[in-house]
């Protein structure tokens, strides 16, 4: 019972990281399953959001426009994947890998060489503090989220609904039909890896503020959250959910139950150190089920058609 | 309409896998002329389409569209002027976008995109009229994902996707190809009705000696990278397969003529 006792006291923390992390697995979504790309470039990008992010606000600046600037930095960070990968022909997965190396300097560089930089939630107006995840008020950085979050779906089920959205994502379907309906898809997915970056910088920002400090190993293994999140989601809800915003509804619960479970392993006495290596094993799992489900039926049986 | 001049391709020069697929291609084709073309494999009909509609650069000559030089033209601008069905069904629609959502970006090929809606609701009622002549019954399943299509439905969708917006020049590389016989008779159907219905400018690759006589009113035959025989009006009416061996047996100076790709 005291260990029951001791996650439901964790949990509004654990649903309030979900989320928040929620928002870098959407950008995540929108490469991996809507451009069809995989980008590592949310390692270095995450850890810029949150750098930009927590220095400008050292500066003064309002959180919001430190916000904003955040997601610039990040979508710029997209911007030189995207220019990697579709101008220069280097594959994406290693279009990203080199960005994210190159943010790792360029991180330190934004918080003056330091590889952390704090903000006091006493000093500073931030808009998500860890410490009141567990207040009964509007502080609590679960408000803050919802809303934010029912905001950004609801933006980017507008905006796939629109011509260019409809562009992007039959770019990730099929580049050959794209670019006989007219489609430029090196550009649109340019754009496509900025907009995911954007986000993903944005999430940073945020995560920073939450936990009081940008750090510049913040963004570590972030991808692989962002896949399991957007997996959890897909596997627990693809039945149900067939619309798009429910969609990225399903992968911002997935982050929340990422995060719920890993707090309970946690409680359960699992060495921190070893989280990472859970998170591998877990992704690698839920990513080779649908594999396994697609190949092992059609050996039995003898038929089925494979899609691409 | 399409004025090809010259053109050379030659993949991987330099090379030991150097291929000259285009030995200097010249072709003209008129408003409204519905071309077969036939041919080996490794004739250079694939090539000629590709470089056509801009999936590669040619290394010498020039494309003309409607008097429009877009030699140097990326595939996504010429895209404008072309309407294109490709030999894999998979190739001319995104499988996991709805039937409705396919026609919407076929509709605005060659135009800006921008953040006005992706289809509104005169379109639909437009694509609804649109599929039902196509008769395969895909008008009652607008918002199905074209992944859930046969071959057949999704080349007849293709299809109509190439030409929702008149093209210049109509582009079908094989594509009945990969159909069993009764798909691609009905597929094939369509086609000529839609190309009759708008005075298509049309290029179409076949394997099907007995097709390229019974559609289009012109059949060209290429052979090692170059167009040899080019017959039209009253002529190719009259054409017979056995004369159309005989006549790629006399342009490749060889027994050739029984090459199996060509009987069928």
């Amino acid at each position: 019972m005291d260990l029951l006792q001791s996650f439901l006291n964790a949990s509004p923390g654990a649903v309030a990281q979900g989320m928040l992390w929620g928002i870098m697995a959407i950008g995540v979504y929108l490469t991996y399953r809507i451009l069809d790309v995989a980008d590592l470039t949310v390692d270095g990008s995450l850890a810029t959001g949150g750098a930009v992010c927590i220095v400008l606000m050292r500066m003064g600046v309002n959180p919001w426009v430190a916000l904003l600037c955040a997601f610039m930095a990040g979508a710029l960070a997209g911007m030189l994947t995207g220019l990697l990968h579709t101008r220069c022909g280097i594959p994406a997965i290693l279009a990203g890998i080199l960005t994210q190396l190159a943010l790792y300097s360029v991180n330190l560089r934004i918080m003056d060489g330091r590889a952390n930089t704090a903000i006091n939630v006493n000093k500073y107006d931030l808009l998500v503090s860890q410490r009141y995840a567990q207040e009964l008020s509007l502080d609590n950085p679960l408000v803050l989220l919802a809303i934010f979050l029912a905001l950004l779906i609801a933006l980017l089920y507008w905006f796939f609904g629109r011509e260019y959205g409809c562009a992007m994502r039959a770019t990730g379907a099929n580049q050959n039909m794209a670019r006989a309906q007219g489609i430029n898809t090196k550009w649109v997915i340019t754009i496509g890896l900025m907009l995911s970056n954007g986000l993903v910088a944005v999430s940073g920002g945020l995560v920073a503020q939450y936990q009081g400090a940008a750090d510049v190993n913040m963004g570590r293994g972030a991808i692989v959250i962002g896949l399991a999140a957007v997996i959890i989601g897909e596997v627990l809800f693809s039945k149900a959910f067939r619309n798009f915003a429910l969609k990225l509804v399903a992968v911002v619960i997935g982050a929340v139950i990422y995060y719920l479970v890993l707090q309970m392993v946690v409680l359960l006495g699992l060495d921190t150190n070893d989280l990472k290596l859970l998170t591998a094993l877990i992704v690698a799992l839920f990513l080779a089920v649908p594999y396994w489900k697609n190949a092992i039926p059609k050996k039995i049986a003898g038929k089925g058609k494979g899609h691409a | 309409m399409l004025e090809i001049k010259g053109i050379y391709k030659t993949f991987n020069a330099g090379t030991v896998n150097e291929k000259i697929a285009l030995k200097g291609v010249d072709l003209h084709l008129k408003e409204g002329e519905f071309v077969t073309v036939i041919g080996g494999n490794g004739a250079g009909k694939s090539t000629m389409l590709n470089a056509i509609a801009g999936a590669y650069e040619v290394d010498d000559g020039s494309i003309l569209i409607d008097g429009v030089n877009v030699t140097h033209l990326p595939e996504y601008k010429r895209a404008k002027y072309i309407g294109r069905v490709f030999q894999d069904p998979m190739m001319g629609t995104a499988a996991t976008m709805q039937i409705e959502e396919n026609l919407a970006l076929a509709a605005r090929r060659g135009k800006l995109r921008t953040l006005r809606s992706g289809i509104t609701s005169t379109e639909r009622e437009n694509y609804r009229e649109k599929l039902r002549i196509l008769g395969l019954g895909l008008e009652d399943r607008m918002t199905s994902k074209v992944g859930l299509l046969s071959g057949g439905q999704r080349q007849a969708l293709t299809l109509l996707m190439a030409t929702l917006q008149q093209p210049k020049v109509l582009l079908l590389d094989e594509h009945t190809a990969a159909l069993d016989p009764k798909t691609a008779a009905k597929v094939l159907e369509v086609t000529e009705k839609i190309v009759t219905a708008n005075n298509l400018t049309t290029l179409m690759i076949t394997h099907n000696m007995r097709d390229a006589i019974a559609y289009g009113n012109r059949l060209i035959m290429m052979y090692d990278g170059k167009i040899v025989v080019d017959i039209s009006g009253e002529e190719k009416r009259k054409l017979t397969v056995e004369q159309l061996l005989d006549l790629f047996s006399k342009a490749s100076g060889s027994d050739e003529a029984n090459d199996k790709m060509l009987l069928s």
